[in-house]
């Protein structure tokens, strides 16, 4: 297991008295990739600026390492920070800025010449350092201000949204680069996206935050396959419920659930049930099958919208009691069956066992609270 | 005709704002004594103007003038345009407001005010009221460049340096003055030139023991016009050119 690095414990923040984060806890693992992930105004860029020191919590606690840190201005604490528009200085070279975090520690100039040539080569940039911010690309800049923010060797370092500004094909090579670099240096990596892609295929962790509460903390996996609720099963993928009902409690290990009049047998969740609640049941797009008409399982609906996207088939489905539903397929060239067309009668199904259930009555709040955002 | 026009148009109006210089620039190599006809190639005026002492000093006194308002403007007005920038406090709009209003009220209200005012404590009129008089009205304009250019200053930049481990005094010093100081330079430069050009406030705040350059070409030219005025345009324009000019390069060499 893991040693905590960074742990914060009721923390609390509120600007002009709206609540940006609200009694929040987190343990930050040494040497993990962990993931803030929430819409705008979720409270993840305040949670980072709170652990970068640039702001000061109302109520709670900073520890890293057993290291009080609450009231530690940011040039005492050892972690730095990669920032969303990089924050470069315009007026110094490349190699001026990369430099600046060791000139404050006041290292003798060979070691610094060292250390920068070092962290340059480590981005790739080595024959760049004469250069000026401005002649660079986004992606160097980016480059620049990783080096810049590693080269005092930090505990953990801090990236907000450090590849909105990229264009989707360098988002991807410095999505790798990243992941390469935190394993070369051993550092924590906390990341602040919304970008729930991003954060699924870089993460050792996800914090899914809303409302500047935690309302998952996981693996990617757990995240995606199994959300704790309903907003983080939306925010998260794509996503289709379907309202269930309880019909039957077998025991200690299954239940039936009425699905469109459909007597299906589910795995018994976490939560306490009993016969006749209501139930969302969650399936993924790619946990959809689409069947032919005339097919004795399924609900019956119509196609209203094919999307080619390459690799996949995307459709959205509707059903004949109006509910919509988002399918999407890996091709199979054998199957004739396959390409359905707009208005064809189909049959929808799903593979048992990879549906999720999540409880009723939050659904109503939930719902609402995610059109707000 | 649809090229013709706006070239024409064009050079009359270029016309309009060169040849009045060109005039002053030719005729303060003129010979001739009267009036506005060609006597020949001389230096005559710039010998004249050079050995009038009076002038010379007064030449030397809006300079230093200048340069001291300048200067003493651009540290006052940079540190209130951070304030401004960075803090929120109390009557800080009126403040802001009341650098406007003495930017828009008439020169010749400031000047009477400033009169007033140094009168009444019994300031003697010379160097030192002209140099308050001089701040006061060039301070919005230093304030307003500053704070322009603080305008668009990415608040990530301090915070990085903090991050990296500057104080608050190093990051001052490290990263926003060099950003800014293509702005401070700016505001210099204005200040330097509405000092160095100011007649009203100047007539009014003045004495006899400290002669500056716009009021003694102004009582010179009201008994006529003398050659050795164009000599002395002539040589103002050479240096405002000059200052342009450096300040131009420093510009691009701070963006560069």
């Amino acid at each position: 297991m893991k040693q905590t690095l960074l742990s914060l414990s009721d923390l609390s923040k509120q600007f002009d008295g709206k609540t940006v984060l609200d009694s929040l806890d987190l343990e930050i693992l040494d040497g993990e990739f962990i993931t803030l992930l929430g819409p705008s105004g979720c409270g993840k860029t305040t949670l980072l600026r709170l652990m970068a020191g640039f702001e000061h919590p109302d109520q709670g606690t900073i520890t890293l390492s057993g290291q009080d840190l609450t009231h530690t201005p940011p040039e005492r604490r050892p972690l730095n920070t990669v920032f969303q528009n990089y924050a470069l200085f315009p007026h110094m070279s490349v190699f001026d800025n990369v430099a600046y975090g060791l000139k404050m520690e006041k290292r003798p100039k060979d070691e610094i010449r060292q250390r920068v040539n070092a962290a340059l080569a480590m981005v790739q940039l080595d024959d760049y350092a004469r250069r000026k911010p401005h002649q660079l690309s986004g992606g160097q800049q980016q480059r620049v201000a990783i080096a810049r923010a590693v080269i005092k060797r930090p505990k953990m370092l801090l990236l907000d949204e450090p590849l909105s500004a990229l264009d989707y094909k360098l988002r991807r090579t410095m999505q790798v680069e990243l992941k390469r670099l935190q394993r070369e240096l051993g550092i924590t990596f906390v990341f602040v996206t919304h970008d729930q892609e991003e954060a699924l295929s870089m993460s050792d962790r996800v914090v899914v935050l809303k409302d500047g509460r935690i309302q998952q903390l996981g693996t990617p996996r757990e995240v995606y396959e199994r959300p704790a609720n309903l907003f983080t099963a939306q925010f998260v993928g794509e996503a289709n419920f379907f309202a269930g009902c309880v019909d039957a409690v077998n025991g200690d290990d299954t239940i039936t659930v009425d699905v469109f009049g459909l007597k299906r047998t589910f795995r018994k969740p976490d939560f306490q049930v009993f016969e006749g609640q209501p139930l969302h049941v969650l399936l993924r797009p790619e946990d959809i099958r689409v069947l032919a008409p005339d097919d004795e399982d399924g609900v019956a609906g119509r196609v209203v919208e094919r999307n080619y996207k390459g690799s996949t088939l995307d459709s959205v489905i509707h059903l004949d009691d109006g509910t919509e539903v988002l399918a999407s397929e890996f091709f199979d060239e054998d199957d004739p069956a396959f390409d359905y067309r707009l208005g064809e009668p189909v049959k929808v199904s799903w593979v048992d066992g990879w549906e999720w259930l999540l409880p009723q009555e939050a659904a109503k709040a939930e719902k609402e609270a995610l059109a707000d955002a | 005709m649809s090229r013709w026009l706006p070239r024409t148009y064009l050079t009359l109006v270029y016309m309009l704002l060169y040849v009045p210089i060109m005039v002053l620039v030719v005729f303060s190599f003129n010979e001739s004594r009267t009036g506005y006809e060609w006597g020949g190639f001389s230096l005559r005026w710039y010998e004249a103007l050079f050995n009038n002492r009076a002038m010379v000093q007064a030449m030397w006194n809006s300079l230093w003038l200048a340069l001291s308002a300048a200067t003493v403007s651009t540290v006052i007005g940079a540190l209130t345009a951070l304030a401004l920038h960075r803090y929120r406090f109390r009557g800080k709009r009126v403040l802001n407001g009341m650098l406007f209003v003495v930017m828009m009220s008439p020169e010749i209200v400031l000047a009477i005010s400033l009169l007033g005012l140094f009168l009444l404590v019994g300031l003697q009129l010379g160097y030192v009221s002209l140099l308050l008089a001089h701040v006061t009205f060039c301070l919005p304009f230093v304030v307003i460049t500053v704070m322009a250019r603080l305008n668009g200053f990415d608040e990530a930049l301090p915070e990085a340096a903090r991050d990296l481990g500057a104080s608050d005094f190093i990051m001052t010093r490290t990263v926003l003055l060099p950003v800014i100081m293509p702005a401070l330079l700016a505001g210099w430069l204005l200040g330097f030139t509405l000092s160095l050009d100011d007649v009203v406030v100047s007539t009014f705040v003045s004495g006899p023991s400290y002669e500056i350059l716009p009021l003694r070409i102004y009582s010179m030219v009201r008994v006529g016009l003398k050659p050795e005025v164009n000599a002395l345009g002539t040589l103002l324009l050479v240096f405002s050119l000059v200052m342009l000019m450096l300040s131009q390069w420093i510009l691009l060499r701070s963006k560069r």
